[in-house]
């Protein structure tokens, strides 16, 4: 990453967590920045409580939507499962924001196979020196700001230390997102600043 | 204006830019957006057709009365609208015409992976093929142009990576739609043997005009992007794969086709003749390299790519270069087995209860295209059959004659009511004419669900949520010949009485149709207040997992067996209190 200039970001999560909203806004963020963007979204099957994932890549130039094994600069994984599930597409110095949120899926409601535990941990020693990797509870700073809909803008608000774009470009960015729905800016705009605060290490 | 969007947007965009007077399609992922897109132009009529067939000559009736005109579907509409496509063909137009196809290599929500490039040829209809988001725009808006400057439809192929990214468009001010006079001409519009024979030749005419112009000046239209680079390695490329290889071989020279049929043999030989070494490089069929290699030019293509999936810019790395692959973070093979997580019936999902009581009967079940396609998986595993829209009904009677009527006692067809709509009915209609005894199940939830909620005939709106008619489902049942006693609603929450009536109806020696009425959860008749949500009296609890077995994702068994209600997600449906024996469960009063 070149100061924020040239950045390939995967947001993994389950259907229905909102990382649709947060490409979209990363689209516009790139945008006002004077870069060329691409968000990469998947529709129709997987939405149903599925895995999705959408990639955004920001660059003076972006030709390929999609982003590749070894080559994400960060990954946000809504998720914590979903963290192991994309994991091989961070690359060597990337950065890996993960959502401490566990939701179960079907074969582990069906007693199929087990929850794994210590994710992050386990994470963390496969890696070694090659990732970065911060814990945020953005459900819950999500809660503390009235609603479960803006954990999304959490991950993002973590996401704003590690990338070349200003506090008032986010919030600008925010701002558009959202001006369909004026009445969840200040929400959201306090869900970014605790993101902000929380993925600071 | 510079606006990001995505592709299905900017295809509506440069339609609204073109000046166009008229959509109709039917949903199907993952050209669904294109059409809701336009719906948002309130100058431009707009409408959810019944199937990709009516869509398509309703847009070809706008065509030829003088208004520009587009129908939309995803890749395996372009087979039920095949039919008027053809013929489209040797009419031509009056108002520019569009068919707009997204193509689905990888099968992200598709039941095959067929290549639509194959009808253009077939067809003889010219095919546009962006790689971005404003080629999207661009192209479509040409399209209209060509069509009439040429006299033909225009296909506009799209892939899942173009019509679900969003990038940067730069969009222009509209053209105000123009209805063109209609003047009667038989010569032309009726394609009857002793006209089609004369309209076949002007389209064999048509192919050769397009060829001959694109020749003059390849790159006159924005169509064809020929780059020049290193010479050692040339491209040829199309669609979503061009992006691919411009990231895998920046040095490369690359010939993007953007008009992918008709193809110039002239244009391909030149590029052909300034590279060393010729690659076609295309996702699924050899399609561009069976007539480049017909054409006589020597190139490589499916003999290094595979006909399957989705390409990445890494393959075409692995195949073409020495380049050391980027490696992850991760010691991939070191990372913890984990779950999958497959698509799931949503809480509250009527189809829920009505899988339930299939699952029970253990009966045979042809199925159909719709979120209830998600029957066949763990947990339900009901669904022993899924073809195509509307093959519910037909494979149904099929069993039915395959065994002098003996499976229609054990076997029945579910349909969701927007399919049912689409290509069930004439199903319906054969089976009943056809002395079929056939038990069909319509999951009626008031809306087309797996596309992302649009209307339907039977939903009382049109696609811009106007109050619209609405079809009732008992009384078409009716009218095709079922007899009234054999057309039974249930509701599919109250499972044990599904079961009871698909029973009697499966002992019926007529045909019968259970409509099961619920409205999908997702919606605002289907979703429950806020703050409602079943609750479990621990007391009662014998911990028998009847509850667990219905698999909603609002419902868990925590580790001591007891169940647990997530309110968050819970629709407060009741299909968890109704498998409960011992009265632990009950909803919340609305």
């Amino acid at each position: 990453m070149d100061n924020g200039i040239n950045a390939s970001i995967v947001l993994a999560g389950v259907g229905g967590q909102g990382t649709l909203i947060a490409g979209k806004l990363l689209g516009i963020l790139a945008m006002n920045l004077g870069l060329d963007v691409k968000v990469s979204e998947v529709h129709g099957m997987s939405q149903r409580g599925g895995s999705v994932v959408t990639y955004v890549k920001i660059a003076p130039e972006v030709h390929s939507p999609i982003i590749e094994e070894g080559t994400a600069d960060f990954i946000l994984s809504f998720e914590e499962v979903e963290s192991v599930r994309w994991a091989k597409l961070l690359k060597k110095g990337g950065t890996m924001i993960v959502n401490t949120q566990q939701i179960k899926s079907l074969p582990v409601l069906l007693g199929q196979m087990k929850y794994p535990q210590d994710i992050i941990g386990t994470l963390q020693v496969n890696a070694g020196d090659n990732a970065k990797i911060i814990p945020v509870d953005a459900a819950g700073l999500s809660l503390e700001t009235g609603t479960t809909k803006a954990a999304n803008i959490v991950m993002l608000g973590a996401l704003s230390n590690y990338f070349g774009a200003s506090e008032d470009e986010w919030k600008k960015a925010i701002e558009e997102a959202f001006a369909s729905k004026p009445k969840t800016i200040p929400g959201n705009l306090s869900a970014f600043d605790k993101g902000r605060k929380a993925g600071q290490v | 204006m510079k606006k990001i969007m995505l592709g299905n947007e900017a295809v509506a965009r440069g339609a609204y830019e073109a000046g166009i007077k008229f959509v109709s399609s039917y949903p199907g992922t993952p050209s669904t957006e294109i059409t809701e897109e336009i719906a948002k132009y309130p100058e431009v009529a707009c409408e959810w057709a019944p199937n990709e067939k009516c869509g398509a000559e309703a847009a070809i009736g706008c065509s030829v009365r003088g208004g520009r005109a587009m129908t939309c579907m995803k890749h395996v509409g372009m087979n039920v609208c095949a039919d008027p496509l053809f013929t489209a063909s040797y009419t031509g137009v009056n108002g520019g015409l569009v068919f707009c196809v997204a193509d689905d290599p990888g099968m992200h929500s598709s039941q095959n992976e067929q290549d639509s490039r194959n009808y253009a040829r077939a067809s003889k209809v010219p095919m546009f093929e962006p790689s971005d988001s404003e080629e999207c725009r661009t192209f479509t808006k040409y399209a209209f142009e060509f069509s009439e400057k040429y006299d033909t439809p225009v296909i506009i192929r799209l892939h899942t990576r173009v019509s679900h990214s969003r990038s940067v468009v730069d969009t222009a001010e509209p053209e105000p739609a123009v209805v063109k006079d209609y003047v009667k001409d038989p010569v032309k519009y009726v394609m009857m043997p002793a006209y089609a024979i004369g309209k076949h030749v002007v389209v064999e005419e048509r192919t050769e005009k397009i060829i001959a112009d694109v020749e003059a000046d390849p790159e006159g239209a924005g169509l064809h992007k020929i780059e020049m680079r290193s010479t050692s390695l040339g491209i040829i490329t199309d669609g979503a794969a061009y992006q691919y290889v411009r990231d895998a071989l920046p040095d490369a020279s690359v010939l993007k086709l953007g008009l992918v049929w008709p193809l110039s043999s002239k244009v391909i030989k030149d590029f052909a003749a300034r590279v060393d070494r010729l690659v076609v490089v295309e996702e699924l069929d050899p399609f561009l390299e069976t007539e480049i290699k017909a054409m006589g030019v020597e190139c490589e293509g499916k003999d290094l790519f595979t006909l399957q999936g989705e390409y990445t810019a890494r393959l075409i790395k692995e195949k073409l270069t020495q380049e050391a692959l980027p490696e992850s973070a991760f010691d991939v093979a070191a990372l913890p087995s984990i779950p999958g997580r497959p698509p799931v019936l949503c809480a509250g999902c009527p189809h829920k209860g009505l899988f339930l009581a299939l699952k029970r009967l253990k009966v045979s079940v042809t199925g159909d295209i719709g979120c209830y396609t998600l029957g066949a998986l763990p947990p339900m595993q009901a669904v022993d059959t899924v073809v195509c829209m509307g093959a519910s009904v037909g494979m149904a009677h099929g069993f039915d004659k395959a065994t002098d009527h003996e499976a229609s006692k054990n076997t029945v067809g579910v349909i969701g009511d927007s399919t049912f709509l689409h290509s069930g009915v004439t199903n319906l209609m054969n089976a009943v004419y056809n002395d079929s005894r056939i038990t069909l199940i319509i999951l009626d939830n008031s809306i087309t669900g797996m596309t992302g909620h649009q209307q339907n005939p039977s939903t009382g709106k049109n696609i811009r949520l106007e109050a619209a008619p609405a079809v009732s489902l008992e009384r078409l049942c009716e009218s095709l010949g079922v007899r009234p006693e054999a057309i039974r609603v249930v509701d599919p929450v109250d499972t044990f009485e599904c079961e009871k009536v698909i029973r009697e109806e499966l002992d019926r020696d007529v045909v019968s149709v259970v409509i099961a009425r619920r409205p999908c959860a997702l919606i605002p008749t289907g979703r429950a207040k806020k703050g409602v949500e079943a609750v479990v009296d621990y007391d009662k609890c014998k911990k028998c997992g009847a509850c667990g077995r219905i698999m909603c994702p609002a419902l868990i068994i925590d580790e001591n067996g007891f169940p647990v209600i997530d309110a968050e997600s819970c629709n407060n449906c009741g299909l968890c209190v109704n498998m409960c024996r011992f009265g632990a469960l009950s909803k919340t009063e609305e």
